[in-house]
């Protein structure tokens, strides 16, 4: 009998799975996943313990049975047969499939110089053992890319004290997705930790023992980390004749040029109102459209519209943003103990958008705040008085 | 042994909000809902351990400032993944402004 099948047994795949069966679908439900590893957490994966990277899981097997969700761990989905509604499997024969749900993430994008396979990247928990292992020894790391998870691995790195260089193509780090306040911010705080940032790098070769930028230029090294971003996997998708371009294309319910094929998480670009594509390569991204595409799966009619929600923890500080937090802030609120809350607004004045920086958690309340606010007309003035409670403005919102 | 420990003022805690509570090695999270009752939970939330001081009550629930897992802070019970594993409770009493917690 066939099924639900969903191929990507990561945060989003097992998401759609259980959300399937909870909406109250009968059928069989089967995740297939390529990594031998029970799912799953990546986030832990930048951020270590003592012993190196920690493998914190998604479920367990009995939380799966319970719900009979079958998972196939170890085995790939090599193939969609869109006429026959069956995906053919790495380990031979194929499934059948009511339902499809591609939810096959992304993976790091490669450094192309000469000697870029040099350098190691992280996605999995074989990459994070990799270069936990390898730091245990290194003396000097170069890594390139200022993004997010670059910086997260140069805070841990440079806490174990080894030299950490972080080259950076852009003019600045963070260039992506954190207002310009922070991601200057943080650079300060990588600074005064003594970690050496380089933008506008260029890089022309790595090798033995170090890194060569263009302008001749070359930082030493015996650990190199490419953090430069990560790619769609939508291979699969496009040879099964599914429209893709910068991830798999879905409407707003998930849903590709086939009314049976759904695509979620880091490997979907979702329609925008606007028309346009967007994806989004966030942990709770991966979560709240799991669940559309899982309530979709089991024939339900969700749409993907919650503004996107993501943190990043760095040294002692904890930066949170949600929605859209591009151009200049229509409001500031300062927290106090340097904790600082930005608003972003639309023409109209409603909040499109939010971020935090301040030590620990101490943004945290605020940001979930913002994000029920989305949407709304707020007055900036209420919004920059630290004295005006936000939950008010929720309560009369 | 449990006992009842003098733990915080009535107006400590404001309104749907909560404040952390430490005992001994052990930390705690009590709560005052909008209807001006008192509840006690763990402190850590079942996921990471992140502490929940710095979550957002709204309601009877309780979000983790960390992943968004909630629970009803009432019963304890996990409302919404990523957390599965329920917060354990304690049972709270109001003498006067004080605030006791049965630990
Ligand atoms: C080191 C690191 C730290 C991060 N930290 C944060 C953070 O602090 N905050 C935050 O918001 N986000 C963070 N993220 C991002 C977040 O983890 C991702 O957005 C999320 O994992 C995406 O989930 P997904 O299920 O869409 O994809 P993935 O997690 O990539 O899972 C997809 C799975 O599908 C499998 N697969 C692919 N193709 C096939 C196939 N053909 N057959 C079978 N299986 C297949 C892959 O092997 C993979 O296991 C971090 C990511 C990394 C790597």
């Amino acid at each position: 009998m066939s099924g639900i099948v969903i191929i990507g047994a990561g945060e989003c795949g097992i998401r759609a799975a259980v959300t399937a069966r909870d909406t109250g679908y009968q059928g069989p439900i089967t995740v297939i996943g390529e990594e031998t590893a029970l799912p799953y957490e990546r986030p832990p994966l930048s951020k270590p313990d003592d012993s190196g990277a920690v493998e914190k899981p998604i479920t367990t097997l009995e939380a799966l049975s319970e719900k009979a969700i079958v998972l196939k761990c170890g085995v790939s989905a090599i193939a969609i047969k869109r006429d026959a509604q069956e995906v053919v499997l790495s380990e031979g024969g194929s499934l059948p499939y009511e339902k499809l749900l591609l939810a096959t993430g992304s993976r790091p994008r490669p450094l192309n110089c000469i000697g870029g396979d040099r350098a190691l990247v992280l996605r999995t928990i074989e990459d994070a053992n990799a270069i936990y292992a390898a730091a245990r020894t290194a003396k000097h790391v170069v890594i390139v890319g200022a993004g997010l998870i670059g910086l997260e691995l140069a805070a841990e790195l440079r806490t174990r004290n080894l030299n950490v260089t972080i080259l950076e193509a852009g003019p600045r780090p963070l260039g992506r997705n954190v207002p310009e306040q922070f991601a200057t911010k943080m650079a300060l705080r990588h600074q005064g930790a003594g970690v050496g940032i380089v933008c506008n790098a260029q890089i022309a070769s790595c090798t033995d023992s170090g890194v060569v930028l263009n302008d001749g230029r070359i930082f030493e090294a015996d650990l190199i980390i490419a953090a430069i971003g990560v790619v769609p996997n939508t291979e699969l998708a496009a040879s099964a004749g599914l429209t893709t371009e910068n991830g798999i294309r879905v409407d707003s319910r998930l849903m590709t040029d086939d009314p049976n094929i759904f695509a979620a998480g880091d490997c979907a670009a979702v329609k925008t109102a606007e028309g346009t594509y967007r994806r989004y390569e966030t942990w709770q991204n991966a979560q709240a459209q799991g669940e559309v595409a899982g309530r979709n799966l089991a024939g339900g009619n969700a749409l993907f519209d919650i503004p996107v929600w993501f943190w990043s923890d760095q040294y002692d500080l904890g930066l949170q943003g949600v929605g859209d937090t591009s151009g200049s802030p229509a409001a500031i609120r300062d927290l106090g103990k340097d904790a600082e809350m930005l608003f972003f607004f639309d023409d109209d004045g409603a909040l499109v958008g939010a971020a935090g920086l301040g030590r620990g958690n101490a943004v945290a309340k605020d940001i979930k705040i913002a994000q029920r606010l989305i949407g709304v007309r707020l007055d900036a003035a209420a919004l920059s008085d630290p004295g005006h409670n936000l939950k008010k403005l929720l309560r009369a919102a | 042994m449990a006992e009842w420990i003098d733990a915080c003022a009535t107006d400590d805690i404001d309104e749907e909000d909560l404040i952390r509570f430490d005992h001994g090695d052990r930390t705690f999270a009590i709560y005052r809902s909008p209807n001006d009752e008192y509840f006690c939970t763990d402190g850590l939330c079942t996921h990471e351990q992140v502490h929940l001081e710095d979550g957002l009550v709204m309601d009877y629930v309780i979000e983790c400032p960390k992943h968004n897992g909630q629970f009803d802070y009432r019963t304890g019970e996990a409302k919404r993944a990523p957390v599965c594993v329920n917060l354990g409770t304690y049972p709270v009493k109001v003498e006067g402004d004080r605030v006791f917690v049965e630990i």
